[in-house]
């Protein structure tokens, strides 16, 4: 039995190889190294050709089952997906891996291979190149942009008018309260904007937050793009149509008269002082006031008869403030505005001064702010066109000659030039020279009223310089301006902090 | 002379055939190819013979025997005994023999004057070996495996061990048998050396997989080239004479 035990590993052991007759130490295959490795190919089973795909959408690979990656030619990236292709290779331990030069435009990548296998009781090396062949394939969202179905959800917002101040005054208050943040694209189209969306829950928020801001109504509507009655499963295209009432900041409206008593006797032909979520209306004859929202727009629409593209300029010669007992009272009058003074103005057309010394008569709102020599803009209904039915209707009597809007503070171009802040659009392209002037009015109104700046985020313009000659001559200390508080610093990639 | 062959398309002919100086049993199969390899070698010196043991086709694993005896297990059917005595020359004594490991053909391995046993087999098997076989008894382990008749195949000018049998071990067992003796492989590196060939003292049989190389190792070492059956009678008949003389 001690023969047993006699297995010394110094024992000297000489067989012939089984295959070529070398004098080897006896293995488990009792054959020498090359041998073996003419005898076993430790590779096998490794495909010698793979595909690999690739999108030429987005030139990403596909990294099975779902994933889409980006990786540059012999990246550590494109290796590490290559060998995840292979099959069979967690038997072997991988020494080396690295690519062997292609064309790129060939469609093929060569990898080459060093592992080490163990066979027997041996270990064996092998080097081989693996091809793989680039084929084609369109990942998802490629092929959904494709087949132009990567929106599921869509808001369109229009507002049909003239006088898109209000419109531009939605725009701020989105980036503002960053209501676009879901949405997969923003398309200005003739009228309005387009909000696309992936889900239609995204869709309903904003078509949500719209009507907390402005006066509108909207249509919801639905179209069916693929079903499965087997699977009760509906695929649906959503639109949401908004449509903002189509009345502005500065229009003159004329309002039906069934709905003037309804809005305590006011008086038809209004100014639109306030846009919020419902039109903000004042009588500029009285100072009574009236609040619209979207439900009684709708109920009984009316038009905006007067817009500021009609203002004219009227320099203010005679001002006398009306006192409160000198107005007429009526029971079931409607509130009037304590922030408004109510006075009777004597004007002369800015382009007429001089030349005719006629004044005209107007009843005004602004009497807080207007003084004699002061420039305002103002619509001259007497001599303008207007077709309203609701206009139509009236006692042309009773109606104002004139309607001062606003204050008018000078030159535009001089205050453009001035300007030290700037706002934010949603769609950059679409500040082309169409809108510009509208959107400069729009700019001026955000100027004269603090009001309108709460829910408006302005930032600062690093290209102008602010003014600091406080006597030059384009100065003028009546000019109303944006304080440095109110403007914020705006993203600026290449700034100190970052530069360093 | 060394031919190779397969039964069935298995290589272990070894296990399925029982080859000696003085009869060949094959064992039963489906096609008659294997025994007409035998006997076209063998037909003219010696007997071939179908045979299955215990109703097994591994006859060569389950006796052992030379020139002079055959010793079969306990489970052979009377009848399969009553085959081979019928079948073998005379001068062949079969025995059957009670013995708890029941291979033969793996726990002894013998040549017409020696023969190497397991350690653990009794001592009455061991008796009857050296009565029946006519041989020198040694339990021996071949590169500390038991199973002698498996590791190591013998014939009267040499032998086959074991490829991990270590030189010294090859040493003893050449000096204990009187033979020269070789560690390698059959069957393309099966260290199986009982099962991958039988071999007399002119004629060698393996599996089909066995290599050139192994080849040529088992023809010098059984010395099978310069071997035929006249040339032996010769040689005994000339150590006979010198014996007498």
């Amino acid at each position: 039995m001690e023969s047993l035990d006699v297995d010394d590993q110094n024992v000297s052991r000489i067989i012939h190889c089984c295959m070529c007759g070398l004098d080897i130490e006896p293995n488990p295959s009792n054959m020498c190294v090359g041998c073996l490795r003419n005898q076993v190919n430790i590779t096998e089973g490794i495909a010698e050709q793979a595909t690999l795909y690739f999108c030429r959408g987005c030139e990403r690979y596909l990294q099975p089952p779902q994933e889409w990656i980006h990786c540059a030619l012999e990246s550590r990236e494109l290796l590490s997906l290559c060998l995840k292709k292979l099959k069979g290779l967690n038997r072997l331990k991988l020494v080396d891996a690295g690519f062997v030069w292609t064309e790129p435009h060939s469609k093929r990548i060569k990898v080459k291979l060093v592992v080490h296998g163990e066979v027997m009781g041996a270990v064996l090396q092998k080097e081989f190149v693996v091809v793989y062949t680039i084929s084609h394939q369109m990942c998802d969202e490629c092929h959904r942009t494709e087949a132009k179905d990567f929106w599921k959800a869509l808001v369109q917002v229009r507002q049909r008018a003239e006088n898109k101040k209000t419109f531009y005054y939605l725009e701020q208050l989105i980036l503002k309260y960053k209501a676009h943040e879901n949405s997969l694209g923003i398309k200005p189209i003739h009228g309005g904007l387009d909000f696309y969306y992936a889900t239609e829950a995204h869709a309903k928020k904003m078509v949500d937050f719209l009507s907390t801001v402005l006066p509108c109504k909207y249509q919801h509507s639905k179209k069916l793009i693929s079903q499965d009655i087997h699977s009760n499963v509906y695929n649906y295209k959503f639109t949401y149509c908004v449509e903002i009432v189509p009345i502005s900041k500065d229009s003159v409206v004329c309002l039906p008269k069934k709905f003037t008593q309804s809005l305590g006797g006011i008086s038809p032909v209004c100014l639109v002082y306030r846009v919020t979520n419902s039109l903000h209306l004042i009588d500029p004859s009285t100072g009574q006031i009236a609040e619209v929202n979207s439900t009684n727009y709708y109920r009984s629409p009316f038009n905006a008869i007067c817009n500021p593209k009609q203002l004219v300029e009227f320099i203010v010669m005679d001002i006398e403030p009306i006192m409160d007992k000198d107005r007429k009272i009526f029971p079931g009058q409607g509130s009037i505005s304590n922030r408004h003074v109510l006075a009777d103005v004597w004007l002369v057309k800015a382009s007429e001064l001089g030349i005719n010394d006629t004044t005209v008569h107007a009843k005004t709102h602004l009497g807080h702010v207007l003084k004699v020599g002061d420039s305002v803009l103002g619509y001259n209904i007497q001599d303008s066109n207007i077709n309203d039915s609701n206009f139509d209707k009236l006692d042309s009597t009773n109606i104002a000659d004139v309607i001062l809007v606003r204050k008018y503070f000078g030159d535009r171009a001089a205050k453009k030039r001035q300007r030290i802040w700037k706002l934010k659009r949603l769609a950059e392209e679409d500040t082309g020279s169409i809108d510009g002037n509208d959107f400069n009015e729009f700019m001026d109104d955000l100027e004269e009223d603090p009001e309108l700046r709460k829910n408006v985020n302005i930032f600062k313009n690093k290209a102008t310089t602010i003014p600091v000659d406080l006597y030059d001559s384009n100065y003028d200390a009546n000019t109303p301006r944006i304080t440095l508080e109110e403007m914020l610093d705006d993203l600026d990639v290449n700034d100190v902090e970052m530069a360093e | 002379m060394a031919v190779r062959t397969n039964f069935e398309s298995k290589d272990e002919i070894g296990v399925f055939a029982k080859l000696t100086n003085a009869y060949c049993l094959a064992s039963i199969g489906g096609s008659e190819i294997f025994y007409s390899t035998f006997e076209a070698e063998l037909g003219d010196s010696i007997p071939v013979v179908h045979a299955s043991l215990a109703g097994c086709r591994i006859i060569g694993r389950m006796c052992v025997g030379n020139r002079k005896g055959l010793l079969v297990p306990s489970s052979t059917f009377d009848q399969e005994l009553q085959h081979l005595r019928n079948a073998l020359p005379d001068s062949v004594k079969v025995q059957r023999i009670e013995e708890r490991l029941s291979a033969l053909g793996n726990v002894i391995t013998c040549n017409d004057y020696v023969a190497l046993v397991h350690p653990d087999l009794d001592r009455e098997t061991e008796e009857i070996i050296s009565d029946t076989l006519g041989v020198e008894v040694f339990r021996h382990t071949i590169a500390g495996n038991v199973l002698v008749g498996s590791y190591c195949v013998l014939n009267n000018r040499g032998a086959l061990v074991h490829p991990n049998t270590s030189i010294v071990d090859q040493e003893e067992l050449s000096s204990l048998l009187q033979v020269p003796l070789v560690a390698g492989t059959v069957n393309q590196g099966s260290s199986l050396v009982g099962a991958g060939v039988v071999v007399n003292d002119w004629c060698a049989f393996t599996g089909m997989d066995t290599t050139a190389t192994e080849l040529a190792v088992l023809e010098s070492v059984f010395r099978l080239n310069e071997a035929e059956p006249s040339k032996i009678a010769q040689e005994m008949r000339a150590s006979l004479i010198e014996g007498m003389s």
